[in-house]
């Protein structure tokens, strides 16, 4: 069934604050395989003019997506998660995220699309730390499968 | 931001040095824990099979992450990617085995923009296909 199109513009209201770990960063460039220094070696980042270790790029995506829930979760939008596969993503950063920030997320659904029977919904997150300064940036776009023999 | 390229010394073509990387089950599982995404597509091989996919497959969030390390470790500084987009058009398919699969990325430089920033595009194989589609990013470089 489409998506309604009345939800298109709909933002939702800020999460509560994140908190960056230093170890939670460690841990996320371990698992990528990452052993660029600046993510978990405080004077390598500082080096790089950093005021402590940063994120790698996409690490913002567990917090950003989990705002996101927000919109697939509304059962007024009427989504079917299990069909749901993850079609696009793009970020544009401010500055990097770094150990120490408090990051909130406000979540836009930008788009609902309908294209031979999938439901295209695009998401973007806007992630700004405790001062309200702009972070990053991050768009999502799930496809939600139309259901065999529809 | 402290890029260790500098903008006058790359030219559209410039190839970055181009990268492969492994992925095992285990690869997977530890990212599972450290991105949060449980899903049991990229570790339950009956579930997978049953949801209609060959096999286990890679989070796409993991071969995005994998794919920008050509770009992050060029650069120097991480920070000096201002733009990251990918597109995710064929899964990884990560066999349980001891070899698992292999991601291969490659990438160069696509366009000189204003202010000392370029715009690479990512090239992303495993197993013969392009998993990522459309990736590409702005590095600010010194």
């Amino acid at each position: 069934m489409a998506l309604d199109q009345s939800f298109v513009g709909r933002t939702y209201p800020p999460t509560p604050p994140y908190e960056v770990g230093r170890e939670k960063i460690r841990e996320f460039a371990e698992a990528i395989g990452d052993a660029n220094p600046a993510y978990t070696d405080t004077e390598a980042a500082k080096a790089l003019g950093h005021s402590d270790v940063i994120a790698p790029p996409t690490f913002v995506f567990a917090i950003t997506f989990k705002a996101a829930g927000a919109v697939i979760e509304d059962p007024q939008l009427g989504l079917d998660y299990s069909r749901v596969v993850h079609g696009d993503q793009k970020f544009a950063y401010t500055r990097p995220v770094r150990a120490g920030d408090r990051l909130s997320v406000t979540s836009t659904i930008e788009a609902i699309k309908s294209l031979a029977g999938n439901d295209i919904l695009d998401i973007r997150g806007e992630v700004h730390d405790a001062s309200g300064e702009h972070v990053v940036t991050a768009w999502t776009k799930l496809v939600s499968r139309a259901p065999e023999g529809a | 931001m402290t890029a260790k390229i500098a903008y006058d010394e790359v030219e559209v073509g410039t190839e970055l040095p181009a990268q492969n990387f492994p992925v095992t089950r285990a690869t997977l599982v530890q990212y599972a824990g450290a991105s949060g995404d449980f899903n049991p597509i990229h570790w339950n091989e009956k579930f997978a099979v049953e949801v209609g996919l060959p096999d286990v497959i890679a989070h796409g969030m993991f071969t995005m992450a994998e794919a920008i390390r050509v770009v992050t470790d060029w650069a120097g500084d991480p920070a000096a990617v201002v733009e990251y987009g990918v597109r995710f058009t064929k899964p990884v398919i990560v066999p349980n085995d001891d070899r698992g699969a292999l991601v291969e990325v490659s990438a160069k430089v696509a366009a000189k923009l204003d202010d000392k920033r370029v715009r690479v595009d990512i090239t992303a194989m495993s197993a013969g296909q392009k998993v990522l589609g459309m990736s590409r990013a702005v590095v600010a470089l010194a």
